[in-house]
């Protein structure tokens, strides 16, 4: 009940922060210099052609004016037409969202996991030959951007060792499954392809793990310090010194406190996934939403970027409140924190 | 006298830090009777935690390391046990309750978890069978430790306990592990006074009752003075007087001592206070010698060359200083 309440909290600040980051990137788009209406024509188009398809896009309009029409079609799902594909921006955001969706998914799940494992082995044999590896790695994750992994990743895994496919969604001549959630992995499970989720999830694993690295990094160095922090507190001596195992500590009661930062930051993580994802989809072909956006952003495709952007801002707040039921089922100072100040 | 139940030989801990190496403790010398309640005192910063989580085998190594030392519970060496041993040890023999309750708890983890955790491995077979026995012994220790709502306590984490509560869970814990030897640092330091009084006013008799022995660990010297036998004074490392507590209150021989206990009026017997000009040195660099010398009134030249070992000077009476070399 707790959480439900939670819940539906978290979503109505959801609408109020959706509402203010719409009219944020609305205003920052239109008062942007350009002429998006001559960008969408071509610089041949006849003035009275540029003039009317600015008429019909209200820019000539005051600026609360255009809010309000483009508000009141959102509100119908309607985003408005791009002026680049020239097709609805709904339409393009429900054929481009999914892969993006799918390679950021992989790239979280990947980040996560590995992040805490390589944290927690790295803080168990803290300051051995072990830990200094991790912590390089670490050192090297956070510092390089990571379009450069990807080039070297597909250099080394694509070029030299041919392992994994560097292009696309699927080997060509591979038959989609039928469309269902649209990532090709969920569709493919549910409908029983298995060679063809395999195909898909090695053409993910190159783009998803050179846009996990980063954030990997940051995880495992955060649940590093966690760890070593926490080992030398007074709970883990005196747990000690009641003779309970080594094994119990090690596994119960160390881990559980030192996981608690890690999983409070990854919502950032995350976010930083789904910004870099743009130069990834680029190097790897993938049809996604971010490189959409950013072609959007680079032509002044209005309703585009606006639209793609209110996407990536719900993905954020959703992913956001899913780490922050974590944390308060992990942390009772948290949980019971919330609870006395409601 | 008896065989000594613990007995700490000239042990040395040092820190191994980003800085250079702290040299804290300096030769410990430190005897517990069997069914002793001995006091240690000193000022913040001696070493008296370092020496009691050296006990437990508790201290983070690294960066501690033992150079040399021998730490002899009923005649074996603590530092040369197998971890076996050393959990039985710590299982069932000696425990420790320390300075800070809050710190001690575990935050995300409920008192029954934990206490029923400690129950499982140190009085039952560790397996998870026995759930049932081990709640009702779980409720059982937390009343022995006055506990109102056992039942609900177990449910609750750390944060909603008072500091009272919580200190009474780590007494519980300590209870259900111990036998022989009960270390008490610095109980109910973080409480208010009242709470203090009924915290150390309980281990008196849960000590009692149980015949086990107590090493307690004040700031508070009238609690000292009224509950243990035998009281060690502490300074920069080492022990530098040990005395029965009558003794060492009526007749402090060590400069170190008279600063410290005369410090407060010996009646009422408040906090340790400022009796003594200086602080503890850097144990970077400590000084040589006595490690008292530079804050002391009757220094004399050998006192900066040589550490003074213990003096005897009465029947259960010794003093760590030159002045005493040529006592009798
Ligand atoms: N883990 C550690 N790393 C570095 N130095 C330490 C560590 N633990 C203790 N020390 C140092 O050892 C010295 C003695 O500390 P200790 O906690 O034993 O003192 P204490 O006598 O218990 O003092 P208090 O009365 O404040 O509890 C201090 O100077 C402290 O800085
Ligand atoms: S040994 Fe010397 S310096 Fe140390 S307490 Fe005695 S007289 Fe003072
Ligand atoms: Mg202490």
């Amino acid at each position: 009940m707790r959480t439900i309440i939670f819940i539906a909290k978290r979503l109505v600040y959801s609408v109020f922060v959706l509402i203010g980051l719409s009219i944020l990137i609305f205003t920052i788009a239109r008062v942007m210099p350009g002429h998006p209406a001559r960008m969408a024509l071509g610089s041949r188009a006849p003035d009275w052609a540029v003039e009317r398809l600015r008429e019909e896009m209200h820019l000539n309009e005051s600026l609360y004016v255009q809010y309000y029409y483009w508000a009141k079609d959102a509100l119908h799902g309607d985003f408005g037409v791009s002026l680049v594909t020239r097709r609805g921006v709904a339409n393009d955001i429900r054929e481009f969202f999914p892969a993006s969706l799918e390679l950021t998914l992989y790239a979280g799940i990947f980040m996560g996991i590995m992040g805490i494992i390589l944290g927690t082995i790295s803080g168990w044999y803290n300051n051995t030959w072990i830990d200094n590896l991790v912590r390089i790695i670490s050192y090297i994750g956070i510092v390089t951007p990571s379009f450069v992994f990807a080039i070297f990743f597909v250099l080394i895994f694509g070029y030299v060792l041919e392992i994994f496919p560097t292009m696309g969604r699927l080997t060509p001549g591979v038959v989609h499954p039928p469309l269902i959630t649209k990532m090709i992995t969920f569709d493919a499970l549910i409908t029983g392809h298995f060679a063809v989720f395999f195909d898909a999830l090695k053409h993910l694993f190159l783009p998803a793990v050179s846009l996990a690295m980063g954030g990997m990094a940051q995880e495992a160095r955060i649940t590093r310090s966690a760890l070593t922090d926490n080992v030398n507190k007074d709970y883990i001596a005196s747990e000690r010194s009641c003779g309970i195992p080594e094994r119990t500590i090690m596994f119960k009661y160390l881990l559980k406190p030192s996981f608690i930062p890690t999983i409070s930051i990854y919502g950032l993580d995350f976010a930083s996934l789904l910004g870099n994802a743009f130069l990834i989809e680029l190097i790897f072909n993938w049809p996604g939403l971010s490189r959409y956006g950013m072609n959007a952003m680079l032509r002044k495709d209005l309703n585009a970027m606006t639209a793609v952007i209110l996407v990536f801002g719900l993905v954020f707040i959703i992913v956001n409140i899913i780490v922050d039921l974590i944390v308060g089922y992990l942390d009772p100072r948290i949980r019971l924190g919330a609870e006395r100040t409601q | 006298m008896a065989k000594p139940l613990l007995e700490i030989k000239d042990m040395y801990v040092w820190f191994k830090v980003f800085g250079g190496i702290l040299k804290v403790l300096d030769g410990v010398n430190f005897i517990v009777y069997p069914g002793e309640k001995v006091g240690l005192v000193g000022e913040m910063g001696c070493g008296k935690t370092t020496t009691m989580k050296a006990i437990m085998r508790i201290l983070p190594m690294p960066p501690a390391v033992i150079p040399r030392g021998e730490i002899l519970f009923k005649g074996q060496d603590i530092l040369k046990m197998k971890q076996v041993k050393l959990q039985h040890l710590r299982k069932k023999e000696i425990s420790m309750i320390f300075q800070d309750p809050t710190a001690a708890l575990n935050p995300v983890f409920t008192i029954g978890t934990q206490l029923q955790d400690t129950i499982r491995f140190a009085e039952k077979s560790g397996k998870n069978t026995e759930k049932e026995g081990i709640r009702t012994r779980a409720i059982q220790v937390l009343k022995e430790v006055s506990l109102p709502d056992p039942e609900r306590v177990l449910q609750n984490y750390p944060l909603q306990l008072s500091g009272g509560m919580r200190q009474r869970v780590c007494i519980s814990m300590a209870l259900v592990s111990t036998n022989e030897l009960l270390i008490a640092d610095e109980p109910g330091t973080s409480l208010d006074v009242t709470i203090k009084d009924q915290i150390l006013r309980l281990l008196k008799e849960l000590a009692e009752k149980r015949n086990t022995s107590i090493i307690l660990i004040s700031h508070a010297l009238g609690a000292v003075r009224g509950m243990t036998d035998r009281l060690y004074v502490m300074y920069a490392g080492s022990m530098v007087e040990v005395a029965k507590t009558k003794e060492l209150f009526a007749h402090p021989l060590h400069p170190y001592s008279q600063g410290l206990l005369a410090a407060t009026p010996r009646l009422t017997g408040g906090g340790i206070g400022e009796g003594i000009d200086g602080r503890i040195p850097e144990y970077i660099n400590p000084p040589t010698g006595c490690r008292f010398h530079p804050r002391c009134k009757q220094a004399m030249p050998i006192c900066k060359d040589k550490k003074p070992p213990f003096f005897k000077v009465g029947k259960d009476h010794e003093v760590a200083c030159f002045l005493f070399q040529n006592h009798r």
